[in-house]
């Protein structure tokens, strides 16, 4: 059961976030789903950004954002949330940090025959109350349900649709820039390898599995928008699969300092027992925002006044260095590159 | 975020880069360290950025499963075939043998299994009547373990392959290498809290060099570092304990018993390197009867350790960095792993990969 780059079949690596699952993206889907471009979005598929950002008719101002998310997370409640609350927060963030406010979500669920209806009924009220969070509303859903073993308890997929003055992309960093951290890494991946039973672990660690659109809102809505350069939501392949997209996309160099990536000392301690590093992990409740310098002290400030942002901090700074690369100064004070995974480490995560 | 000491402490970390740069030698210098993890505490905190230009600091042969040769692999596959249940680490699975790997033979039938330790397999033996086989392989810190089971009165279905295999005399086969001008040796922490300081003084006797045991936090390493360019410095060649806190002249006197009781020195090959005299830990006479050697007929063809292209060799030997070979992170990647340094978790390649070990920035 080797996972190669060179088989015939799909492995678990290919939907995992990091190099393997770009490859199969450019080889198999991209020449045929968007062959010549995307004209249809200013920021489309081959942009391979957290959403779409389409035009609104000549005329109107704005642009509407479209995203789209499957989720088979297990355990499927796991400690922090379930997989109810993932699915909308997983959405809405995919819009918040295309800078776009939230409008509407679709819910379908493919449920597998003999699930209980008293677990259905916690992950929808689960998935209304993160709704509640963002202000914003379901609006259509889809329900099949398959016969035993052809899925695992439960799948499902948001649609979010939201609307912004001019989307945000991944891309648009430039040299000088900071970047800025909403709050610590790790904790989802982390916490969901730990409820797994195989490692017998105990912890108090949780997810942070939230919409973050509440937290992002005063600075998408307020003075400091137009510095806001570049946004990611660091989830599958963590901060070290988002940084380096982000690199490659703007071909500039990202530096980052390790003492200032706020990290728990629970997900610290673990990621030493199990060797996977917190920085290659999800998180289902951050943003990556790149900056201008001298918006940044300011951004750290708005940020830091919600209670989701409390242990935001600035952690980088975009230069040309090395371009299409990731560098990280390490806490002793060492230098390495900080490469993009091969794949999330940790399978079934979100 | 934590206490008070910490082992990354950026402060003492400056303190003892100063001491490194002081110490610089003026001539080109090759530190050689044999283990996995000071490889990776070196390459995850871009310790190699506090060396100074004169100074190179590489892995040698301090992956274990990446020295196991070919022909044990082989034997292994042969064994398998043979129907036994084979039981090893879950690291040893793909790695190379002369036509297949461990893992090949399991898709194509053979009953391998991974375990976390020789208590697995011992376990696994009591559970059955079929005839269940512990492929080991390691150092000095993993061996005891194996010689644990063995007076554990196994069960007569149960043998072992042993490949486990000693540092120090490796540490003398290095330098007679040719084009190998080791300045020093960073000896590893883990395996010096088994054997102890005395072994490596006893086998460097002949061929002095500085040597220091050297922890596994990210200071430890500066320290040990510090404490060789000080040595070389002073034109001293001695073996000097950097890692008091765990590692004494003696190790652990239990662990040096256990092993005393079951093993003897014998010649063993190593991958990339070839027969080191008195480097591998043959069973003693009353412990033959669970050798899998024995107890298995096998007649293999001639063994092939190297595979074309691959500097695995020159990796193992301290001779050549892992970006040195064409095939580094081009078709060789932890994936897809040609040679056994990028199978091995210990393996440099496999930490530089993971790590961003390409050049020091």
């Amino acid at each position: 059961m080797s996972p190669s780059t060179k088989g015939t079949r799909i492995t678990q690596l290919h939907g995992a976030g990091g190099e393997l699952m770009g490859e199969m993206l450019d080889r198999l889907i991209l020449p045929r789903l968007a062959p010549n471009g995307n004209d249809a979005a200013r920021i489309g598929l081959r942009a391979l950004d957290d959403g779409a950002a389409i035009a609104l008719p000549e005329g109107t101002p704005g642009e509407l954002v479209l995203t789209t998310d499957s989720h088979v997370v297990k355990p499927i409640f796991f400690p922090g949330g379930d997989i109810g609350r993932l699915a909308a927060a997983g959405t809405i963030n995919d819009l918040a940090v295309m800078g776009a406010r939230p409008i509407a979500l679709t819910l379908a669920a493919i449920v597998e025959e003999g699930f209980p209806f008293a677990d259905l009924e916690r992950i929808v009220d689960s998935f209304a109350a993160a709704l509640a969070e963002a202000d914003v509303h379901a609006v259509c859903g889809d329900t099949k349900v398959m016969p035993v073993g052809d899925v695992d308890g439960i799948a499902l997929n948001t649609t979010g649709l939201g609307i912004a003055p001019r989307a945000i992309s991944d891309a648009a960093l430039r040299p000088g820039d900071r970047v800025l951290l909403t709050g610590t890494i790790g904790d989802h991946g982390m916490a969901l390898l730990a409820a797994r039973e195989e490692f017998k672990l105990k912890t108090r660690l949780e997810s942070d599995v939230a919409p973050i659109w509440a937290l992002l809102a005063p600075l998408l809505e307020g003075d400091l928008r137009p510095a806001l350069h570049a946004m990611k939501d660091p989830t599958r392949g963590g901060l070290a699969a988002a940084l380096n997209e982000m690199a490659r996309k703007s071909g500039t160099c990202v530096e980052m300092v390790e003492s200032a990536i706020p990290i728990r000392d629970e997900v610290r301690g673990l990621s030493e027992l199990l060797g996977i590093s917190p920085l290659e992990v999800a998180n289902e409740g951050k943003a990556i925002i790149v900056v201008a310098a001298d918006a940044a002290e300011a951004a750290l400030q708005i940020l830091r006044a919600h209670p989701l942002g409390a242990d935001a901090a600035i952690v980088g700074t975009i230069t040309e260095e090395h371009p299409k690369r990731v560098i990280l100064e390490t806490e002793i004070g060492g230098r390495r590159f900080l490469d993009m995974p091969l794949g999330d480490p940790v399978p079934r995560i979100c | 975020m934590s206490g008070s000491f910490h082992f990354s402490d950026p402060k003492r970390g400056k303190a003892l880069a100063d001491a490194i740069r002081i110490l610089a030698p003026p001539d080109p210098f090759k530190i050689v360290h044999v283990c996995g993890t000071h490889e990776m505490t070196i390459t995850r905190n871009g310790l190699r950025r506090f060396l100074p230009e004169t100074v190179e600091l590489l892995e040698g042969p301090g992956c274990p499963v990446c020295v196991t040769p070919a022909r044990d692999i082989d034997t292994a596959i042969a064994i398998a075939r043979a129907g036994a249940i084979l039981c090893t680490f879950g690291d040893m699975m793909r790695v190379p043998g002369s036509e297949r790997s461990l893992d090949e033979a399991r898709s194509e039938g053979c009953d391998v299994r991974t375990v976390l330790s020789a208590d697995d397999a011992l376990a696994i033996a009591r559970q059955t009547d079929r005839d269940v086989v512990f492929f080991a392989v390691g150092f000095e810190t993993t061996a005891p373990m194996t010689a644990v089971i063995l007076l554990d009165d196994p069960p007569p279905n149960l043998s072992v392959l042993a490949s486990h295999k000693q540092i120090p005399p490796a540490l003398v086969a290095l330098l007679d290498l040719p084009d190998n001008r080791i300045g020093a040796y960073l000896a590893p922490g883990h395996v010096s809290t088994i054997i102890g300081t005395r072994p490596y003084e006893e086998w460097l006797r002949e061929r002095p060099i500085p040597l220091v045991v050297g922890g596994f936090e990210p200071l430890d390493v500066l320290y040990a570092i510090a404490l060789i360019l000080r040595q070389h410095r002073d034109g001293a060649a001695k073996t000097e304990n950097g890692y008091p806190r765990a590692v004494d002249e003696n190790g652990s006197p239990a662990a040096k018993k256990l092993l005393e009781a079951v093993f003897e020195p014998i010649d063993a090959a190593w991958r990339g390197i070839g027969t080191i005299p008195q480097s591998g830990l043959g069973l003693r006479a009353p412990f033959r009867r669970y050798d899998a050697t024995h107890r298995f007929s096998i007649d293999l063809p001639d063994s092939q350790d190297t595979i074309p292209g691959c500097r695995c060799p020159d990796v193992l030997t301290a001779r050549a960095v892992p970006s040195d070979c064409p095939l580094f992170a081009t078709t060789c990647t932890p994936l897809s792993p040609i040679g056994p340094c990028m199978v091995g978790a210990e393996g440099a390649c496999s930490i530089w990969f993971r790590y961003g070990g390409e050049r020091p920035l």
